[in-house]
């Protein structure tokens, strides 16, 4: 088999490159997704029977929390491919998705606890979904402080990839929680399975929304890996070039 | 695949199956522990403590909500389809409290098996719909229940 392909796409300056041409891409599609996901979703969409207005908040909460889990599988998977290959760009993937994902948990905790107020009678419950949502939260913010716990990047990397690849376990604990035990939460709207048991007016834009989120994602990491790869590229001779060329630009507008 | 890659690859897998491993163990472990309240027939089977805090859950019993007219006392039952566990407790409901929907209530379970709760919480389910729809669905089943008490 083949391997280039995979190690060119290893290169932090083919990364550096190649994503710089996509970002205004993803940025006009992630504002487009959340600006109409949004207007449509709590102004246009009819309110619940049940619930009323409040159940709105699904339009954050959901592809949040949908997208907390999946990035603990890409954040997981950036670490092993680590550990096996030794590709430097993968522990930078994995070292800037855990403060996104850690951000994303806490806002799919918040707008729950926004949620349950109103509907269950209160913030915060210690169901198995919640509990296990907040061990996701700690997951997060332990895969971070690892990073920096350790003089040597090296080791940091290597502690974080374990500590993410342990982790995995809890996304399908997480996932089957609300089947496998009685919890206050209810089960999952949207299944793999079955049709949605959700109104289709309610629907699409909490589909919308949930492609804005992905989008919002993938823009928010390219741009903090950019970020690292400069800052963990910083004494080899193409940053070095970009950075003085940016520089004689800056002068050039400026004079 | 290079050896050194391949042993590493060994290794990530091997983490992996130990830590899914120990998951399940704990999981089987906690087994029914982990679950947020007693359902009303496992009260009624006496598996669940008395007077220690506990939950108990289930869908509130139609035409079973008895308020006091001048306190905020309230009495009523859950059932889960198997048994019914009465529930009394002073204090206000949330807006989602309505017969026919589930609830979970906290508190300590008395000599009578009566749950004198300090906390009611309501639990709703996944569906969500507008409430034109809500109507017509409702309209359309009293129909079909109605249609079928005047063929029997």
């Amino acid at each position: 088999m083949n391997w280039n392909w995979f190690y060119r796409m290893g290169s932090p300056k083919w990364f550096y490159y190649t994503t710089s041409r996509w970002l205004p891409w993803l940025g006009v599609m992630t504002l487009c997704l959340l600006v109409t996901g949004l207007v449509w979703g709590l102004a246009f969409a009819p309110e619940d029977a049940k619930q009323g207005n409040s159940f709105r908040i699904i339009y954050l909460h959901v592809p949040a929390s949908l997208l907390a889990l999946a990035g603990y599988f890409l954040m997981a998977a950036a670490g092993a491919i680590g550990l096996i290959w030794r590709m430097k760009l993968s522990f930078m993937v994995m070292k800037c998705a855990a403060p996104l994902g850690a951000v994303l948990t806490f806002l799919a905790l918040f707008t729950g606890a926004i949620w349950g107020k109103p509907t269950w009678g209160s913030y915060w419950v210690w169901d198995a979904r919640v509990t296990s949502m907040l061990i996701l939260l700690f997951l997060y913010l332990g895969v971070l402080a690892l990073q920096y716990a350790f003089q040597s990047q090296e080791v940091g990397n290597k502690a974080s990839a374990i500590l993410a690849l342990i982790g995995t376990v809890n996304i399908p604990i997480i996932y089957k929680s609300v089947d496998w035990w009685f919890t206050l939460h209810q089960p999952s709207t949207i299944k793999f399975t079955e049709a949605p048991s959700m109104h289709p007016d309610m629907f699409q834009p909490l589909l919308v929304m949930i492609l804005g989120f992905y989008c919002f994602y993938a823009l928010a990491l390219f741009m903090s890996v950019r970020v690292e790869i400069l800052h963990r590229e910083r004494k080899t001779a193409w940053v070095r070039d970009l950075v003085s060329q940016v520089a004689e630009e800056r002068v050039g507008v400026n004079s | 695949m290079h050896p050194d890659r391949k042993q590493r690859l060994q290794i990530v897998v091997l983490i992996l199956v130990a830590a899914s491993v120990a998951a399940g163990l704990i999981i089987y472990m906690l087994g029914q522990n982990a679950n947020y309240f007693y359902t009303a027939s496992q009260i009624a089977n006496g598996d669940a403590p008395k007077d220690v805090f506990i939950r108990g859950g289930g869908m509130v019993v139609a035409g079973s909500v008895a308020r006091e007219s001048d306190s905020l006392a309230v009495e009523f039952q859950v059932t889960d389809g198997g048994a019914n566990l009465v529930v009394r407790y002073a204090g206000i409901l949330p807006d989602l409290f309505a017969e026919g929907e589930a609830a979970i209530a906290a508190g300590r379970l008395n000599e009578q098996g009566i749950l004198v709760a300090t906390e009611v919480l309501a639990k709703h389910d996944e569906k969500y719909t507008p409430p034109e729809v809500a109507e017509s669905m409702n309209a359309a089943y009293k129909a079909k229940q109605q249609l079928k008490a005047e063929i029997l």
